[in-house]
């Protein structure tokens, strides 16, 4: 199953050829490997959202190539010849609470496998089994979508991604607007999937705590262009750096930057509050010492 | 979606952008109504004159409004093909069965395409150069003596200024929907009449409960600050007449008072 990404010069304008063209994305050169969890960060309008729309195709490039497994995607891609590509690749856009529509909860997550040509019977088993994945109640199955609560609407969207059984799966921001409960579910949720069926796992988010606890892989956008690439503690290691591109720290890694500008001194940043703890445990016996 | 310009709104600081809605909706108006009066050359010389000098005094390329002028371009042909068809009188050039292309046909064809393209032209200039709001505040201020007569004047403004803050944010939602269901597999523009009429609703029904959503918490959000109805309200942004306004009025008078004259008096 490899489905690996590679952007080659990658340009996108939108609107090209009017006074409203804007260039979204700017000479992108990046590959995902198959079966990793890359998390795309970056302020608003640094195109992130445009770059993931080129990982199925929705957008296709200006100029440069994009390569998903073993389809090519270019300029002059016809649109006939991705439909293969829509289901290998499932996204899951900000508030996809936003694109229910069907009369129940069933048939809507069973719309888009019958799209691919998934029978009525089987599409509906696959429905139930994906609804079980994401926590939904059996005896929602039957209601209205649009009786549910925001939270059980963003999961009924999100098995009727996962009913699509993609071998990448694509969130833009799926916890945005979600209670801290909801939020943990939905990531561990994602988690789950990549260990479970060996998904790709391609991830917007603002939440930096999110990036260094899932996260194997980081691309930071700004301006449309990639600014920077690599594992979260390669990039949460320059604080200054992230500041003066307006992006945060996660929680632990803010703390042990405010308690080494204190004194404490770190080997190596630490990304999660468990790492936090194992790097302040020794020193708080060291200061132990000092103090007696 | 992306590729229409007609009916947009090109951010400048041109004589034609600094002018006040009022007049600009006021001058529209009166150069489609005087059109009808133009019939020959010089008369269309005169209303070209007049339409070039605005295209001009708005600071936007000719070609970009002759680029707005492109989704229209089939319906013109169409529409002249048939005057040219179909025309009857006059000398007859060429006849087939009820075909036949005449000096009437041929005149008349040149007549209606020269109008069509020139109130395509002149309401362009207004929507490239004014902002939607401004043309709500326009029409809000040109329908207010019909308050004498109980029409709700300032309900409509509210509502035409609503609806036009909101066509941009449905758009969106409207792609942002239709991205997400081409991702689950639906084909926009593909297949028979019914297999495209079926694709249609997994993006309307989404469309109108995210507006009927949207509308409650509009309305909750207007009332929570305070609106009560349209009555009795102060203004923020204040229509200005200037003396720019002035003076277009009074070339446009010029303009097409001179055709009116043109068309009875010599």
């Amino acid at each position: 199953m490899a489905t690996d990404i590679t952007f080659e010069q990658v340009n996108y304008s939108y609107q090209a050829g009017t006074p409203f063209a804007v260039q979204a994305l700017k000479n992108i050169n990046l590959q995902i490997k198959s079966g990793t969890f890359t998390a795309v960060i970056g302020q608003t309008g640094s195109g992130k959202s445009t770059l993931i729309q080129h990982l199925n195709a929705l957008l296709k490039p200006s100029s440069g190539t994009v390569t998903i497994g073993d389809q090519v995607i270019t300029n002059e891609t016809n649109n006939k010849h991705l439909k293969p590509l829509r289901k290998k690749v499932g996204m899951v856009f900000q508030f996809p609470e936003n694109q229910l529509f069907e009369e129940t909860v069933l048939k809507d997550i069973a719309f888009g496998p019958q799209n691919f040509g998934v029978s009525e019977a089987d599409a509906n088993e696959l429905a139930k089994r994906m609804a079980g994945e994401v926590g939904l109640d059996e005896s929602l199955l039957s209601r209205s979508p649009f009786d549910l609560s925001g939270g059980q609407m963003r999961r009924v969207a999100i098995a009727g991604v996962l009913a699509l059984e993609p071998e990448v799966l694509v969130l833009d921001e799926p916890t945005a607007g979600l209670d801290p409960r909801g939020r943990l579910e939905i990531m561990q949720l994602v988690t789950r999937l990549r260990e479970e069926q060996g998904l790709t796992i391609v991830l917007i988010t603002h939440q930096m705590d999110d990036v260094a606890d899932y996260a194997d892989h980081v691309l930071v956008m700004g301006h449309g262009e990639l600014l920077k690439q690599g594992t979260p503690r390669e990039i949460f290691s320059d604080p200054e750096w992230l500041t003066a591109h307006q992006l945060g720290l996660p929680s632990a890694t803010r703390f042990a930057y405010e308690l080494q500008q204190a004194g404490f001194e770190f080997e190596t940043m630490p990304l999660t509050v468990s790492e936090l703890a194992d790097e302040i445990a020794p020193q708080l016996g060291k200061g132990d010492d000092r103090h007696e | 979606m992306n590729k229409v310009m007609f009916g947009r709104f090109i951010p400048g600081h041109s004589w034609v952008h600094r002018m006040d809605p009022r007049a600009k909706l006021v001058l529209c108006f009166l150069y489609i109504a005087v059109i009808f009066f133009a019939n020959d050359f010089w008369t269309y010389l005169v209303m070209t004159v007049l339409l070039l000098a605005s295209v001009v005094a708005s600071a936007i390329p000719l070609r970009v409004y002759i680029h707005g002028l492109m989704p229209l371009f089939w319906l013109m042909i169409f529409t002249v093909l048939i005057q040219v068809f179909f025309g009857a009188g006059g000398h007859v050039y060429w006849q087939w069965g009820w075909l036949s292309v005449t000096q009437n046909g041929l005149n008349s064809a040149g007549v209606i395409l020269m109008r069509f393209v020139l109130i395509i032209l002149i309401s362009t200039i207004l929507t490239f150069t004014t902002e939607p709001l401004e043309i709500a505040d326009g029409i809000e201020s040109l329908l207010s003596p019909l308050r004498k007569v109980h029409f709700p004047v300032a309900t409509l403004a509210l509502m035409l200024s609503l609806a036009l803050r909101f066509v941009p944010t449905l758009m969106d939602e409207a792609e942002k929907i239709m991205n997400a269901q081409r991702s689950r597999g639906v084909d926009f523009g593909e297949g028979g009449l019914r297999q495209r009429i079926r694709t249609i609703v997994p993006i309307l029904i989404p469309l109108f409960v995210n507006a009927f959503n949207r509308a409650i918490e509009i309305s909750t959000a207007m009332e929570a600050r305070g609106y009560q109805d349209g009555e009795n309200r102060t203004k923020y942004r204040q229509l200005k007449w200037r003396r720019l306004d002035s003076w277009s009025l009074v070339i446009y008078m010029v303009g097409l008072s001179s055709v009116v004259a043109l068309r009875y008096f010599i």
